[in-house]
C-alpha cells in the first residue's frame, strides 16, 4: 500500500468516527465508546502496515536465512537452499575458530568504537546546544553552519576525509607533522591502529550535529520561568544547567542516546565509504564485518546468522537500558 | 520575543568559555568545508599532489565537468524527490501515531512504541536482501514497481526514520500541556482538530527537527540505494561514487558536486531554522 | 491482553505469509523465454572515464544494433561499486537484465549460481565459434571441464610503465627484464622524496593480482588441483613475500603506497613521484593526469629470470571484461543475438579502441589501432605469458582472505614492522582458515 493512500483513507474515517461527540460526552456510550476506542489504532495502523512490510517481515525472513545454507551455490532458489540447522550459529560463535574470533573481535571493537562516538556526539551535541540558547549577534549562521556536516552527503563528507587522513598528501600530517612537527614522522591513518581515531573523528564530526539539532529542539520546551527562579535563588549557570537543563531534557536524551547508539552500532555507510569491503583490525566495524561475510564471500546464510546476534545483543542491550532509565525518570523530581 | 533566558547576564567566564567553544566546534566543523571548497577550485593534477593551504592554481573546470561525467542534475531531482516524498509521509504518520500514544490510552500502546523502536535494531545487511525479494515479488504479483523505482525507495526510506520520528514527537506532544487540547475540544473541535490547531503548531520546533532528520535521513543512505535503484532512479549519494571510476578518482569533482548539491539543502536548513526556535516558549503557552 | 495477543498471532501469520510469498518467489527464477522478443535490458560496467562518457561508447552501438534487428537495448552502466551487488540481488530475485558485463575473474564464483546461460558449443555456433577468441582470455570464462558462464568481451594485461626521463636522470638503460634488475633500477630510482615502485597496498584486488603472478613464477598455486585452498606451501609464501619486500626489504616502494586504494599511485608515476608501475592499460589514465604519451614506455612485467613465457615465465593474469546472459531473460534469442554483434570483429575494434583494451578475439586483434607499442606489449602479454587467475567458485573469498592479508603486511611494512617468513606465513593461515571448508 501506498502511504498516501494509506493516509487519506485514515484520516475522514477517523474524523467522522469521532466528530460526532466529543470524547467526553461519549463516554459510557456505547458506539461512541468503539469510535473512541477505535481511533488510536486507526491512527496508528499506517505506520505498523509499513513497519511490518519494511522491516518486521523482512527480518522474520532474514531469520530464516540465518538457519539456511545460503552460499553461491544455492541463492539462486533460496526457498530450496539446505536448511543448516545451527551451523551458521556454531561457526558465528565458536571463538576459538577464525570467523568467531574474528567476529568478537569486530564486535568489541565496534562497542568501544560506538560509547565513544555516542559520548562524544551528546556532549559536543548538548554543550553546543546550551552555549547557543542565548541570543547573541551571528546566532542563526553559526547554527545552519553547524548543521553543514549533516547536510552533506555521507559519501562526499566521508571521502573528503579520507582524503584528509592521507599518509602523504593529506591536511593532517601536513598539520601535524609539517607545520606543527607534533609527530616525528608522518602517521598511518587509514591503516593500522590510528584507524580507529579516524573513524572516531569522522563519526563524530558527521553525528554530533544531530544530537545538537535534536537537544536544541527540546530546549525549546523548557519554560524560561524555572531559569528565572533559579536565578533569583543564586544558582549560577553551572548549576542552572545541573538543575534544570538536564532534568528537563531527561525524555528527550533518553530516546536520543538510545537512537544515536543503535544507528552507531549499526553504521554502515560511514566506515565502508572510508576503508571499502576490508577495514584494518583496528576499525573492523560489525556492520562492515558482516557485509564482508554475506556480500563479499556469498555467504549470505552466515552473514544473516551473525545479524541475527547482533540483533539479539541489541535487544538486551536496548531492555536494559529502557528499563533502568525509565525507572530513573518516575522517581526523577 | 525576546531570547534572553536569565534576566540576569550570564557571568563573564562563560562568555568566554562560550567563545572559544564555539570557535572551536566552528574550526572543526568548517575544517573538512574548507578543503572541499580549495579542492574543488584545483586541477586534477594539485588536488592529488601534497596538500596546500592556498590553491596554486585556480580554475572552475570541475564545476562544468561535473554534469558531463555522471548525470548529476537527474540524480539530484531523485534525491530531491526521494528524501522529500519520505520526509512528508513520514512526518504526516509519525504525527498521527504519536498523538494517539500521546493522547489516548489503549491496550498495546506498549507493545507498538517498543516494537517501533526495535526496528532501529536491525541491522540493514539483514533485511537488505529479503526486502528486495519482497518488492520484487509484489511487482511481480500486482504489477506495481517498488524495486528500482523511487515509490520503492521512499516507502523505505519512511520507515527508516518513522520509529525515531514518532518517539521524539511522544515526547513533544507530552509536553503541551492537555488543558490546550481540551479546551479546543470544549470549543466544538473534534480530536483531530484539536490535534491540527493546538497540539502541531505547539509543537513546531520538534516537527521541524524531525522533518530535518527524516529528510537527512533519506537523503544520505547508501546501501539500499545501491542495490534498489537504477540508472533512471539513482539517488544523489550513490551517484556521487560514479566519480571514482575503475581507472581514475575525479577528486575535484567529487569536492565540487558534493558542494553544488548540499547548498540548497544548506539553504533550506537557514529557511528552516528559525521554526526550529519558535514554538512553544515564544507563543503557544502563555 | 487478549487484544495484543490476537494481535502478536495477526502480524506473524501476515510476516508468514509474505515471506512465503517471497520464497515462493525464487522458483520463478526458472529457464527462459522468448516472451518479448524486440527488447533488451543491458548493464554495463563501467569502462571508460564516467558513465555518461560511457553511454555515449555505447550508445551508437546499440543503435547500430536495433537497426540490424529491431531489438531495442535498454542500457544501464552500473558503477563498479555496485555491479557485483546488483548481480547478486537480481540473481536472488530473479530480477535482472538480459545481458550482462561481468568482471572474468568473477566468471567461477557466478557460474556456481547457475543463473548464466552456459556457453555451450550449439551456443558459441550462434555467436561464430570458439575458436574466434584468443585461448587465454577464454580460460577467464568459467571452471575447469564446464561450458564458460560468460563470453570474453574486453582483455587487458598487466605492464610495466616506466618513466623515460627518470631512468635516463639515473642512468638506467632501460626497462628492467626481471625482478633483480627491477629492484636495481628501483634503488638507484628512490632518492630525494622519489620512489622506484608504485603500488596499491590497500586495494586487496590489486594485491592479489600481483601475488598470483608472483606465485605462478615461484611455480606455487593457491589452490590444489580439486580445488581446495593451498595458501600457506612455502613457495606460495616466498612469493607473496617476494612483492611485500619491495617495500619491507628493497624499499623501493615508499610506505605511504600501503595505504593507496583510490588509484594514488597511478596519479604518483603521472607526476614522476615514481619511476616504475605495474598496471593494467594505464593510458587514458596517465593521459587525463596531465603525463604525454611520449614521457613513459611499458615494457613487460618483470620474470624472474629469462623471458616471459608460460609455467615459471608467466609475467599477468588474463584482466578484463566478460559478457554473460541471463538464463531466465525473455529473450534468449535477442540476448544471444546481441553476444553476436558485441563480440563480431568490426564492435571489437571500436569498443576496444574506445576502452584502450585489447579485443579477445583474434580477428580484431590484427587491427593496425592494436599495433602500437603499447598495445603489442599487452597483445603479447596476453597471447604468450598471461594465465587467469583460480577459476573456482570461492575466488572472490580468495581474493578478499590474500588481499586483506597483503594489505596488512603492507600495513606492517610501512609502520616499520618486519616483515619474515614466519609474519607472511601466519597472515596466510590466518587468510586461508577464513576460507570455506570443504
Amino acid at each position: 500500500m501506498s502511504p498516501d493512500t494509506a493516509m487519506t483513507a485514515t484520516a475522514p474515517a477517523a474524523e467522522a468516527a469521532v466528530r460526532k461527540g466529543p470524547p467526553g460526552a461519549a463516554r459510557g456510550r456505547r458506539p461512541g465508546r468503539i469510535r473512541r476506542i477505535g481511533l488510536p489504532y486507526l491512527l496508528l495502523l499506517p505506520a505498523l502496515l509499513l513497519e511490518l512490510l519494511v522491516h518486521l517481515v523482512p527480518m522474520v525472513i532474514g531469520i530464516v536465512m540465518s538457519f539456511k545454507e545460503l552460499t553461491q551455490f544455492h541463492i539462486r532458489d533460496w526457498g530450496s537452499a539446505p536448511w543448516a540447522g545451527l551451523d551458521n550459529y556454531t561457526v558465528s560463535v565458536d571463538f576459538d575458530a577464525p570467523v568467531g574470533k574474528a567476529l568478537l573481535h569486530s564486535f568489541l571493537v565496534t562497542i568501544a568504537f560506538t560509547l565513544l562516538s555516542v559520548g562524544l556526539c551528546w556532549l559536543i551535541g548538548t554543550a553546543a546546544a546550551i552555549c547557543m540558547q542565548d541570543g547573541f549577534r551571528g546566532r542563526g549562521l553559526l547554527r545552519a553552519l553547524f548543521l553543514v556536516p549533516y547536510a552533506l552527503p555521507v559519501y562526499a563528507a566521508v571521502i573528503t576525509w579520507v582524503f584528509m587522513f592521507q599518509h602523504d598528501n593529506g591536511l593532517v600530517n601536513h598539520v601535524l607533522h609539517d607545520q606543527l612537527g607534533i609527530t616525528g614522522k608522518p602517521s598511518f591513518w587509514l591503516i593500522g591502529d590510528n584507524s580507529f581515531a579516524a573513524l572516531l573523528t569522522v563519526s563524530v564530526w558527521k553525528g554530533w550535529p544531530f544530537a545538537f539539532l535534536i537537544v536544541m529542539a527540546g530546549l525549546q520546551n523548557i519554560p524560561r520561568e524555572l531559569y528565572e527562579a533559579a536565578a533569583l535563588d543564586g544558582a549560577g549557570m553551572i548549576q542552572q544547567v545541573r538543575r534544570i537543563t538536564l532534568p528537563s531534557l531527561r525524555p528527550v536524551n533518553q530516546v536520543l542516546v538510545l537512537v544515536l547508539f543503535l544507528w552507531t552500532f549499526n553504521d554502515f555507510n560511514t566506515p565502508y565509504v572510508m576503508f571499502g569491503k576490508t577495514a584494518p583490525e583496528a576499525a573492523d566495524l560489525v556492520s562492515v564485518h558482516i557485509y564482508q561475510a554475506s556480500f563479499v564471500t556469498w555467504n549470505f546464510g552466515t552473514g544473516s546468522a551473525m545479524s541475527v546476534l547482533l540483533l539479539l545483543f541489541l535487544l538486551v542491550v536496548t531492555g536494559v537500558y529502557l528499563a533502568l532509565t525509565s525507572r530513573g525518570r518516575r522517581t526523577a523530581p | 520575543m525576546s531570547p534572553t533566558r536569565s534576566p540576569m547576564a550570564p557571568p563573564r567566564s562563560f562568555l568566554w568559555t562560550r567563545r572559544i567553544f564555539l570557535t572551536l566546534l566552528t574550526g572543526f566543523v568548517l575544517l573538512p568545508v574548507y578543503v572541499m571548497v580549495s579542492s574543488s577550485l584545483k586541477p586534477l593534477a594539485d588536488v592529488t599532489g601534497a596538500f596546500r593551504w592556498l590553491p596554486t592554481e585556480l580554475t572552475i573546470d570541475p564545476y562544468i565537468d561535473i554534469w558531463s561525467t555522471v548525470p548529476l542534475g537527474r540524480y539530484f531531482v531523485n534525491s530531491l524527490v526521494v528524501a522529500g516524498a519520505a520526509t512528508v509521509c513520514s512526518v504526516v504518520i509519525a504525527v498521527f501515531s504519536a498523538y494517539a500514544v500521546s493522547r489516548y490510552s489503549f491496550r498495546g500502546k506498549r507493545v507498538f512504541t517498543v516494537t517501533v523502536l526495535s526496528t532501529q535494531m536491525f541491522p540493514g545487511i539483514l533485511f537488505l536482501l529479503p526486502l528486495f525479494l519482497i518488492y520484487v515479488n509484489i511487482g511481480n504479483a500486482t504489477g506495481i514497481a517498488l524495486f528500482g523505482s523511487r515509490g520503492g525507495l521512499i516507502l523505505t526510506y519512511l520507515t527508516f526514520s518513522l520509529p525515531f520520528s514518532i518517539w521524539m514527537l511522544i515526547g513533544y506532544f507530552d509536553s503541551v500541556p492537555r488543558d490546550l487540547d481540551e479546551a479546543a475540544t470544549v470549543d466544538g473541535c473534534g480530536p483531530l482538530g484539536a490535534l491540527f490547531r493546538v497540539v502541531v503548531p505547539a509543537a513546531v520546533p520538534g516537527i521541524v527537527a524531525v522533518a530535518v532528520y527524516a529528510f537527512m535521513t533519506a537523503w544520505g543512505e547508501v546501501l539500499f540505494a545501491s542495490v534498489m535503484t537504477n540508472d533512471t532512479t539513482r539517488t544523489l549519494a550513490v551517484g556521487l561514487q560514479g566519480y571514482s571510476t575503475l581507472n581514475d578518482v575525479y577528486w575535484n569533482q567529487i569536492m565540487a558536486a558534493s558542494l553544488v548539491v548540499s547548498v540548497p539543502v544548506v539553504a533550506g536548513f537557514l529557511l528552516l531554522q528559525r521554526y526550529l526556535v519558535a514554538g512553544l516558549t515564544a507563543g503557544a503557552v502563555k | 491482553m487478549r487484544s495484543i495477543r490476537a494481535a502478536a498471532t495477526g502480524a506473524v501469520m501476515l510476516s508468514l505469509a509474505l515471506a512465503a510469498s517471497a520464497c515462493g518467489g525464487g522458483s520463478s527464477t526458472g529457464g527462459g523465454s522468448d516472451d518479448s522478443p524486440k527488447e533488451l535490458t543491458y548493464w554495463a560496467s563501467n569502462q571508460g572515464a564516467g558513465i555518461e562518457i560511457d553511454k555515449k561508447v555505447l550508445q551508437p552501438e546499440l543503435d547500430k544494433f536495433e537497426k540490424q534487428t529491431g531489438i531495442k537495448v535498454k542500457l544501464e552502466v552500473v558503477p563498479w561499486s555496485d555491479l557485483l551487488n546488483r548481480i547478486l540481488t537480481a540473481t536472488t530475485s530473479g530480477q535482472g537484465p538480459d545481458v550482462l558485463n561481468i568482471g572474468n575473474t568473477w566468471s567461477a564464483s557466478l557460474q556456481a549460481t547457475g543463473a548464466l546461460l552456459p556457453w555451450d558449443a550449439k551456443n558459441f555456433d550462434r555467436i561464430g565459434g570458439r575458436d574466434r577468441f584468443v585461448d587465454s582470455a577464454l580460460g577467464s570464462t568459467g571452471a575447469d571441464g564446464q561450458d564458460p558462464a560468460a563470453v570474453p568481451l574486453y582483455s587487458m594485461a598487466y605492464a610495466l610503465y616506466y618513466n623515460k626521463q627518470m631512468f635516463a636522470d639515473a642512468g638506467i638503460d632501460g626497462p628492467p627484464a626481471t625482478w633483480d634488475e627491477l629492484v636495481a633500477a628501483g634503488k638507484k630510482l628512490s632518492k630525494d622524496a622519489k620512489w622506484g615502485l608504485g603500488a596499491e597496498g590497500s586495494n586487496p584486488a590489486e594485491n592479489v593480482h600481483h601475488a598470483f603472478v608472483f606465485a605462478e613464477q615461484h611455480g606455487a598455486d593457491f589452490f590444489t588441483a580439486d580445488g581446495r585452498a593451498d595458501f600457506t606451501g612455502d613457495a606460495t609464501v616466498a612469493a607473496v613475500k617476494q612483492y611485500v619486500d619491495l617495500m619491507a626489504k628493497d624499499e623501493i616502494i615508499a610506505p605511504g603506497n600501503a595505504e593507496y586504494a583510490q588509484n594514488q599511485s597511478v596519479s604518483d608515476f603521472a607526476k614522476g613521484r615514481t619511476g616504475m608501475l605495474l598496471w593494467q592499460s594505464a593510458s587514458a589514465n596517465l593521459k587525463s593526469q596531465g603525463m604525454s604519451e611520449d614521457a613513459y614506455g611499458i615494457a613487460p612485467v618483470p620474470v624472474q629470470s629469462g623471458t616471459p613465457g608460460a609455467g615459471k615465465q608467466v609475467n599477468s593474469m588474463v584482466a578484463g571484461i566478460n559478457l554473460a546472459v541471463f538464463k531466465n531473460s525473455d529473450n534468449l534469442d535477442g540476448a544471444t543475438e546481441f553476444v553476436k554483434f558485441m563480440t563480431s570483429d568490426a564492435e571489437q575494434r571500436i569498443l576496444n579502441t574506445a576502452y584502450s583494451s585489447i579485443p579477445p578475439v583474434e580477428a580484431a586483434q590484427e587491427d593496425p589501432a592494436f599495433a602500437s607499442p603499447a598495445n603489442a606489449v599487452l597483445r603479447d602479454t596476453l597471447a604468450k605469458s598471461a594465465v587467469a587467475l583460480p577459476q573456482v567458485p570461492d575466488e572472490s573469498q580468495f581474493e578478499t582472505a590474500v588481499g586483506t592479508a597483503i594489505k596488512e603486511l603492507f600495513a606492517d611494512a610501512a609502520a616499520g614492522r618486519a616483515v619474515t617468513t614466519d609474519s607472511v606465513k601466519a597472515a596466510l593461515t590466518k587468510a586461508q582458515q577464513q576460507m570455506p571448508k570443504k
